[in-house]
């Protein structure tokens, strides 16, 4: 299209495309990998390490001298360290201070005689010149490298100890009627606006793309007492999903408006004349011809309003409580934040979990999430 | 399970009384003033009146929802920010006075500013760069998905994946955040990024920006092609090279949508909240308005009228943009 496609230069945009795409991609793609890891090795080593083996400081306790056996005069306490895997121990040792004093094959001098041998697949051998005492087994460090361990444990645990699977329904029950019962009731208007003349009608569409961008903190405070105060009169708690749906609805309401009335507005015009002339009410054109014309509009906002009320925090916080059959994916992420600020093999597989609706939406969505962008900022596109 | 069934019911309950509310009112309307069957005067006067009432009742739960959502606690706001904690004693603009002095208020008005230069500007600037670039590569539309991604993502989840970069773990073990790892191995120390004073602002608003850069490129790039082919090709055939291209002869005819994206992302960062709060909850100096207006919210039990106070602030400083963006839409209107 332009000279610098056909020149030398077109490496380097494909090149920098690349590198922008990367550092795009790359954290999220961090936090999928992370959330699949097994959270010993997550814990320790970097994402960008899951597909090698990672070399770990692990501790061990050989069997109790219960369990020892004699041989040949001897007394011997066998057993393997690594069970069912398959890492390779390199060095061990039996003091905390140095856990790689001795190779693996060499048998060390742990004391009264007492010698302990640490092989590479994790198999040991202590072996005493006498009967050993005690209850509690050697302790017995080693390093050892462990091959890429991939597993579903941290989802199951978030789904099911950390709440995330009771947050995703709250989610589900905030988001679906807070999507779908506002469509109809701002496509009337939109209507009304686009195509019925009446005075002031100037003005209300200013007064409306006024509020598309009226902060929501001025609400929180007035509806919080609002709320209050119907809750307190007529004895119902204040805070309640149906409370969190008509918010949510006055909240998106602006947009819904706004982008609607400008699609319809653009409709032709000769359309609703031929309608009119056939006898048919604004009621009829309305409801049987812009409607179904209307659909690609009514399915951006349908969108837009579905991934604003799925990952909203603000408006759940004020209005929606924090039971275990209220708290949004969103309010239990932030309070996963606070309490396993380091666990992240939780928050991971947690963060995933609130991601993937939205993700998976905007994946197979894309065109109409586009099209209403365009149409909500590029005035009358 | 048995809310999600009441969800439904719910919503379904939710389209069959909007359905009933205009189904019902239009077919009342038509009974008591009708203009089918009658002919003269009388027809016309009451197919007058139904034209002129019709609109409203189409309008009326929306404006009725608008209504109480956002025009009446507008002006219950600036109320509140004249009155005490309470909301009961007028006590004029003492909340003001209050916020002047108050060291806490002031970092966050300075991190506000910080957050208006830093984000749109950057955010639009990446918008236009990659809009450009991927514009003339056959996997273009792949790259621009993928950096348009991050806009479904909650800011929450945002946070998470971020804090996950600037993990910070003591020198000498291994880090597990790719920013220290990185770091580390071109030999400097890990730090923990969200405890430096005034750079960790920065930190923060890279996620703002990670999100906002598909949202810009998406507009920037249809209103890229949307420029007349000609003017390109008369600036090639002049002799200009790409740069000249792109900065003398594309991004001034483009100067309007530049200006629309700009204006929806300062009106976001005027309204970040999430972010500040998962991240450090405006702990070592990133408190920003919207985060302190939430915690005075409910700091010692609410003090309304500090909150609303801090509220009011936010709408003043997007006073502006309200006005410019009425009257483009005005004037769109008149064309």
């Amino acid at each position: 299209m332009i000279a610098t496609s056909r020149s030398p230069l077109i490496i380097v945009v494909h090149l920098s495309v690349l590198l922008l795409v990367a550092l795009w991609t790359l954290p999220t793609a961090g936090l999928l990998i992370s959330s699949l890891r097994d959270k010993d090795q997550l814990a320790v080593s970097g994402w960008w390490t899951a597909l090698s083996t990672s070399s770990q400081n692990l501790t061990g306790r050989a069997a109790s001298p219960d369990a020892q056996v004699e041989k040949d005069g001897k007394f011997v306490i066998a057993g393997n360290l690594i069970e069912g895997g398959t890492s390779k121990v390199s060095a061990f040792g039996v003091r905390p201070m140095q856990p790689t004093a001795f190779e693996v094959g060499t048998a060390a001098d742990i004391g009264d005689g007492q010698t302990l041998t640490v092989n590479e697949d994790g198999s040991y051998e202590i072996v005493s010149p006498t009967r050993m005492e005690g209850t509690r087994g050697q302790r017995i460090f080693y390093t050892a490298s462990v091959p890429p361990r991939f597993t579903l444990d941290n989802y199951r645990e978030v789904l099911n100890a950390e709440g995330i699977g009771a947050s995703f329904i709250n989610s589900l029950t905030v988001a679906i009627p807070a999507t779908i019962i506002p469509i109809l009731v701002a496509a009337f208007c939109g209507y009304a606006l686009a195509w019925m003349p009446f005075p002031g009608r100037a003005i209300l569409i200013a007064v409306i793309v006024g509020l598309l961008v009226v902060p929501l903190q001025m609400s929180l405070i007035p509806l919080l007492k609002l709320y209050n105060g119907v809750g307190a009169f007529f004895g119902v708690p204040a805070k309640t999903y149906v409370g969190i749906w008509l918010a949510h609805m006055g909240f998106g309401l602006p947009l819904a408006v706004y982008l609607l009335r400008n699609y319809m507005a653009g409709l032709p015009r000769e359309i609703m004349e031929s309608a009119r002339v056939d006898g048919a009410s604004d009621f009829d054109i309305f409801v049987k011809i812009i409607l179904p014309l209307s659909f690609p509009a009514l399915a951006s906002f349908a969108i837009f309003q579905f991934l604003w009320t799925w990952n909203d925090l603000l408006v759940a916080m004020v209005f929606l409580g924090t039971g275990n059959n209220e708290l949004v994916l969103t309010g239990r992420l932030v309070n996963l934040l606070g309490s396993r600020g380091g666990n992240w093999e939780i928050l991971t597989a947690s963060a995933f979990i609130t991601i993937i609706v939205p993700l998976i939406v905007f994946f197979s969505l894309q065109r109409y999430l586009v099209r209403g962008l365009l149409a909500g900022s590029v005035k009358g596109g | 399970m048995q809310q999600l069934l009441f969800a439904i019911f719910t919503m379904v309950g939710g389209v069959l009384a909007c359905v009933v509310y205009f189904f019902g009112t239009n077919w009342l309307l038509d009974k008591i003033f009708p203009s089918k069957g009658l002919t003269g005067p009388q027809a016309s006067k009451n197919l007058r009146i139904t034209n002129a009432i019709r609109p409203w009742l189409f309008m009326a739960p929306a404006l009725f929802a608008l209504g109480i959502y956002l025009v009446y606690p507008v002006f219950e706001s600036v109320r509140l920010s004249l009155h005490d904690r309470s909301g009961q004693q007028f006590v004029g603009l003492s909340n003001f006075r209050w916020m002047l002095g108050d060291s806490e208020f002031r970092q966050s008005i300075f991190n506000n500013f910080l957050w208006l230069l830093v984000v749109p500007a950057l955010s639009t600037f990446f918008g236009l760069v990659i809009a450009a670039l991927t514009d003339r590569i056959w996997w273009g539309n792949i790259a621009k998905t993928l950096i348009f991604m991050p806009m479904a993502i909650s800011f929450v989840g945002a946070a998470v994946i971020w804090k996950f970069v600037y993990d910070y773990r003591s020198e000498g073990s291994e880090q597990i955040g790719i920013l220290n790892a990185i770091v580390v191995a071109m030999g400097g120390q890990p730090e923990a990024w969200m405890t430096i004073p005034f750079w960790n602002n920065f930190f923060l608003m890279v996620i703002l920006i990670w999100i906002q850069t598909g949202f810009a490129m998406v507009i920037l790039s249809a209103a890229l092609r949307g420029i007349p082919e000609e003017t390109i090709e008369a600036a090639v055939i002049d002799g200009a090279n790409g740069f000249q291209i792109f900065f003398k002869i594309m991004v001034p005819q483009i100067w309007g949508t530049i200006a629309v994206v700009w204006t929806t992302i300062t009106i976001l960062v005027l309204k970040v909240f999430d972010i500040v709060l998962a991240m450090t909850n405006g702990q070592w100096q990133t408190q920003v308005l919207a985060n302190l207006m939430f915690d005075w919210m409910f700091r010692g039990g609410g003090d309304f009228g500090r909150g609303a106070s801090i509220a009011v602030v936010i709408m003043i400083l997007v006073i502006p943009i309200m006005i410019w963006n009425i009257r483009n839409a005005t004037r769109e209107m008149e064309r």
